[in-house]
């Protein structure tokens, strides 16, 4: 597989492109069916949605994630811009280390979240759900910066799971069990150059693979095979979204909406909104947004996105969160049965006052049991820590298991 | 707590007895385990992962077998390559069998009434079962007297033609019970092994990670932290009595407890034959607890290997090796292995249910070498009424290694190490009375209230103060922590103190 040229005009015959890992990801997908996430054709479930959630739980998920939005960012202003645009202070994300961070519109409103890669000294990389270059190019007014979408430059691979640093160790990545949380390194690979990062989206131990578009299928390949005993398995987009409301993790388009989309202005969010209050610094220097976070952080927040731990087994999809009055009080924007915490799990944007930790509230949950739909009013708690959080994600270096 | 061995969990052990080799020693995989305890006690917050396997195959001597695929057209089709009604029929059958699941999962963390009480409490409770029987169709009623009482080698007749798909339902009719496949009440049994789920997928089965005993280890873990003592290395000598009050427990190395309420994890008749003083006891609750039926039918080994068998019946990287393996050919073939039991010496050619559970846990062995956990049916507690020997125990072992060998040739060249588990071994070891493996046998006579003996289905025992919260109690055995949780609502309530037990979910 060679790097699709997005550049030619045939676009209009493809609604959708193969993924460079296409190839590898067809002899998998044993149900043949795809969907798309963004240019890219991508894998709901390989086999079962179950087993592959598990893989990430128990031993080791691949997830292809060369269809998130990349963005190259060089040049001498290339750190000053990062802190003009992000809420947070980019100057502590070091070189070799990623940081997690949103940025927004001067309305203080939620444009995306992302990861920025400090790839080098003075060299970044933003990953995002959204495309970004209109706003970024806007924003990067008077810095010395180059912004260049890579998207389709880079192929990625998730690699997640107990035996993730196991599985990379037998591949030859010597050394990569001393990578830290939110570290990353570069590897010779084939004759290129691999970039591991301790990233991913499943709130367990879990690392990411970063290679040029054409060195795709082999890193698939010495991938897998490095995986055979340790329990290696294809992970599709299904069992990703389990792992990720485990892990507490928000998606935009689904806990929020980015601002840049939104007709309606009330329904966008600030970071404190989101429960990212954490990621906002005021002491940095200027940056967009600050006024208006400033104004909110003294007269309050609308919203408050919280954790939601639900009573019985029911996932409370597309639930509306009441108080115990029965007073309206939010929505469910996110929600499952949790296999790993044996748990009805929902992450929900509450309307100001509500949101404390140790709140009670109840949900109105609908489920279908043989055709016929019932109803049940499910008390729950709002609850302050992630609902998945074992300690080999942070151990270095981790165990083979 | 007390307990007699110096590792936990009794017969939800994980213990390394070959180096760097974990095995689930005694019970093997989970399904039972009622979901609103393991929440209830946190028991993720403690390190507890259930992880599912899916699927099971059938193998056959002839060398064809059957598979259950996860995927459900798949699991279709491989019925139909057997017999195009059967494939049918399946249909039908798990609707009935999930028709009586789900009845009777509604009271598994239920007290059972007395239905000779006028207590207003049990008259309440009998209104409920009456009232949740009202509320079924009357097929089901009919059918549930059906499984109480039917074999389940009829009860497959009923269904199904080809005698391998029948085979392939069959054991878990007989799993852990002696009886043969076409003793009456072994339908029941059969329903006793679906009624469980994983994930609120009922009827699967899953591993815990990290060996069975990683759940004795989590609920363990939750004791402590909340200020609970566990004592080991020494059992009970006995539970102490003065004036028909229960006062505490004295251990075999000579250390007394005093307690006001002692709730006892041993069989119904360890705790009263070999734990007590007949003489605090009357002679007609002794009599009853002797006449107990505890009836030991299983063996266990478990196998550390060096690779993977190679099965001839499944096709190179078939996923059925990831699941259940069942060694069956036909109802008939089991139930002669059972007149081997009756005949008083373990089966010749036995029924084996084996798992590899390494395929599936990486943590139980170094990667590309496994554990195999091997359940066989039947093995008798004892041999022509004799003590098992030694030499017994061996020849037995060899007997299964033999017959598996049979199904995978090279088998045994990968054997690195091997337990064997004869009813013996899991009495002297783990307690259990004959090596019954669900603490008393699961027929009608003794479920419900009449489990363990008609009036003392309510985890009380005859001296005050003392409980018993094991699956010799309602609702039997299986790791499932029903039983105990239970015994503690009803010991909270004698103490008057609020119950903190969880309800039982419902599925609607």
């Amino acid at each position: 597989m060679t790097r699709v040229d997005f550049s030619k005009a045939d676009h209009y015959q493809h609604a959708v492109y193969p993924s460079p890992f296409h190839s590898r990801q067809k002899e998998h997908n044993r149900l043949k069916e795809w969907t798309r996430w963004s240019d890219y054709l991508s894998v709901p479930a390989y086999w079962c949605d179950s087993m592959e959630y598990f893989a990430g739980r128990n031993a080791c998920g691949v997830f292809d994630i060369t269809p998130m939005v990349k963005h190259l960012i060089t040049g001498p202003d290339a750190l000053p811009w990062l802190n003009r645009l992000m809420t947070r202070d980019v100057r502590k994300i070091k070189p070799g280390r990623v940081g997690y961070s949103v940025w927004c519109d001067d309305n203080g409103r939620v444009i995306d979240d992302g990861t920025i890669f400090h790839l080098q000294d003075g060299v970044y990389r933003i990953c995002s759900q959204e495309q970004q270059i209109d706003w970024f190019m806007t924003s990067a007014a008077g810095f010395d910066v180059t912004i260049v979408d890579d998207t389709h430059d880079v192929a990625g691979l998730a690699v997640q799971g107990p035996t993730s640093c196991a599985v990379l160790k037998n591949m030859g990545l010597e050394g990569v069990e001393n990578l830290k949380p939110f570290g990353l390194t570069y590897f010779d690979f084939e004759g290129t150059t691999l970039m591991v990062s301790r990233t991913g989206f499943t709130g367990d131990l879990g690392y990411e693979l970063w290679v040029e578009p054409e060195y795709a299928e082999v890193l698939w390949d010495r991938l897998f095979a490095a995986g055979e005993l340790h329990g290696i398995r294809a992970m599709g987009s299904k069992a990703l979204e389990l792992l990720r409301i485990e892990a507490g993790f928000i998606l935009a388009g689904a806990d929020f909406l980015p601002a840049a989309q939104a007709v309606r202005p009330t329904h966008t969010r600030s970071p404190f909104e989101l429960n990212l209050g954490w990621l906002v610094d005021f002491d940095k220097g200027i940056f967009n947004g600050r006024k208006a976070l400033l104004e909110e952080k003294k007269n309050g927040s609308r919203y408050q996105l919280v954790k939601l731990d639900i009573d019985g087994n029911k996932p409370a999809k597309d639930s509306f969160v009441f108080t115990k009055k029965g007073k309206f009080a939010g929505t469910v924007t996110s929600a499952m049965w949790s296999p790993s915490a044996k748990a009805s799990i929902a992450l929900a944007s509450l309307e100001t006052p509500h949101g404390k930790p140790g709140e009670e509230l109840e949900v109105e949950i609908y489920f279908q049991r043989e055709l016929k739909w019932n109803r049940v009013m499910a008390p729950c708690r709002v609850v302050k820590d992630v609902f998945w959080n074992p300690p080999r994600r942070r151990r270095t270096p981790p165990a083979d298991f | 707590m007390v307990e007699k061995n110096d590792y936990l969990g009794g017969a939800t052990a994980s213990r390394e007895l070959h180096k760097n080799w974990i095995y689930s020693n005694a019970s093997y995989v989970c399904s039972l385990l009622r979901p609103e305890i393991y929440r209830d006690m946190n028991l993720a917050k403690y390190g507890l992962q259930v992880v599912p396997y899916g699927g099971s195959v059938t193998m056959a001597q002839n060398g064809d077998y059957i598979g259950n695929y996860v995927d459900p057209d798949l699991a279709r089709r491989e019925v139909a390559r057997h017999s195009p009604r059967d494939a049918d029929a399946t249909v039908r059958y798990d609707r009935d069998i999930m028709r009586q699941c789900r009845f009777i999962r509604q009271f598994l963390l239920r007290t059972p009434p007395d239905p000779t009480s006028f207590k207003p409490r049990d008259l309440m409770e009998l209104l409920y079962m009456g009232r949740q029987a009202m509320k079924v169709d009357e097929d089901v009623l009919y059918d549930m007297v059906k499984f109480y009482t039917m074999s389940i080698s009829d009860f497959l007749d009923e269904y199904f033609e080809n005698p391998l798909v029948k085979a392939s339902h069959s054991g878990s009719g007989i799993i852990g019970s002696a009886l043969g496949v076409m003793s009456p009440g072994t339908a029941y049994v059969l329903l006793h092994h679906r009624m469980g789920d994983v994930d609120g997928s009922m009827g699967a089965w899953g591993f815990a990670r990290g060996g069975m005993g990683a759940i004795a280890q989590a609920m363990a873990d939750c004791f402590t932290d909340h200020g609970g003592e566990i004592i080991r290395g020494s059992g009970v000598e006995q539970i102490m009595v003065r004036n028909g009050k229960t006062t505490g427990v004295a251990l075999e190395n000579g250390n007394e407890y005093y307690a006001d309420v002692v709730v006892s994890n041993m069989t119904f008749p360890r705790t009263f034959l070999e734990c007590m003083d007949e003489k605090d006891l009357d002679p007609g609750f002794l009599k009853k607890v002797r006449n107990f039926k505890i009836r030991g039918s299983s063996g266990k080994l478990n196998i550390a290997l060096d690779g993977l068998p190679k099965f001839t019946a499944l096709p190179e990287g078939s996923e059925l090796a990831w699941g259940d393996m069942h060694l069956i050919d036909s109802t008939e073939r089991l139930e002669r292995a059972y007149d081997d039991w009756k005949n008083g010496t373990w089966s010749k050619d036995p029924y084996i249910d084996m798992l590899i559970p390494s395929m599936t846990d990486p943590t139980m062995t170094p990667p590309g070498k496994h554990f195999m956990s091997v359940f066989v049916q039947y093995v008798p507690p004892k041999i022509n009424g004799k003590e098992w020997t030694d030499a017994q125990v061996a020849e037995f072992g060899q007997t299964v290694i033999n017959q598996i060998e049979e199904y995978a040739p090279g088998f045994k060249d990968l054997i690195l190490h091997m337990e064997v588990r004869t009813p013996r071994e899991l009495e002297n070891e783990v307690g259990l009375t004959e090596g019954n493996i669900f603490q008393g046998e699961l027929t009608m006579d003794q479920l419900l209230f009449n489990r363990p003996i008609p009036g003392f289905a309510q985890y009380r025992g005859p001296t005050k103060g003392l409980y018993m919260c094991g699956s010799s109690n309602p609702p039997g055995g299986g790791v499932m922590a029903a039983p105990g949780a239970n015994a503690a609502r009803e010991i909270l309530r004698d103490l008057r103190k609020p119950n903190t037990v969880p309800e039982g979910w419902i599925d609607d």
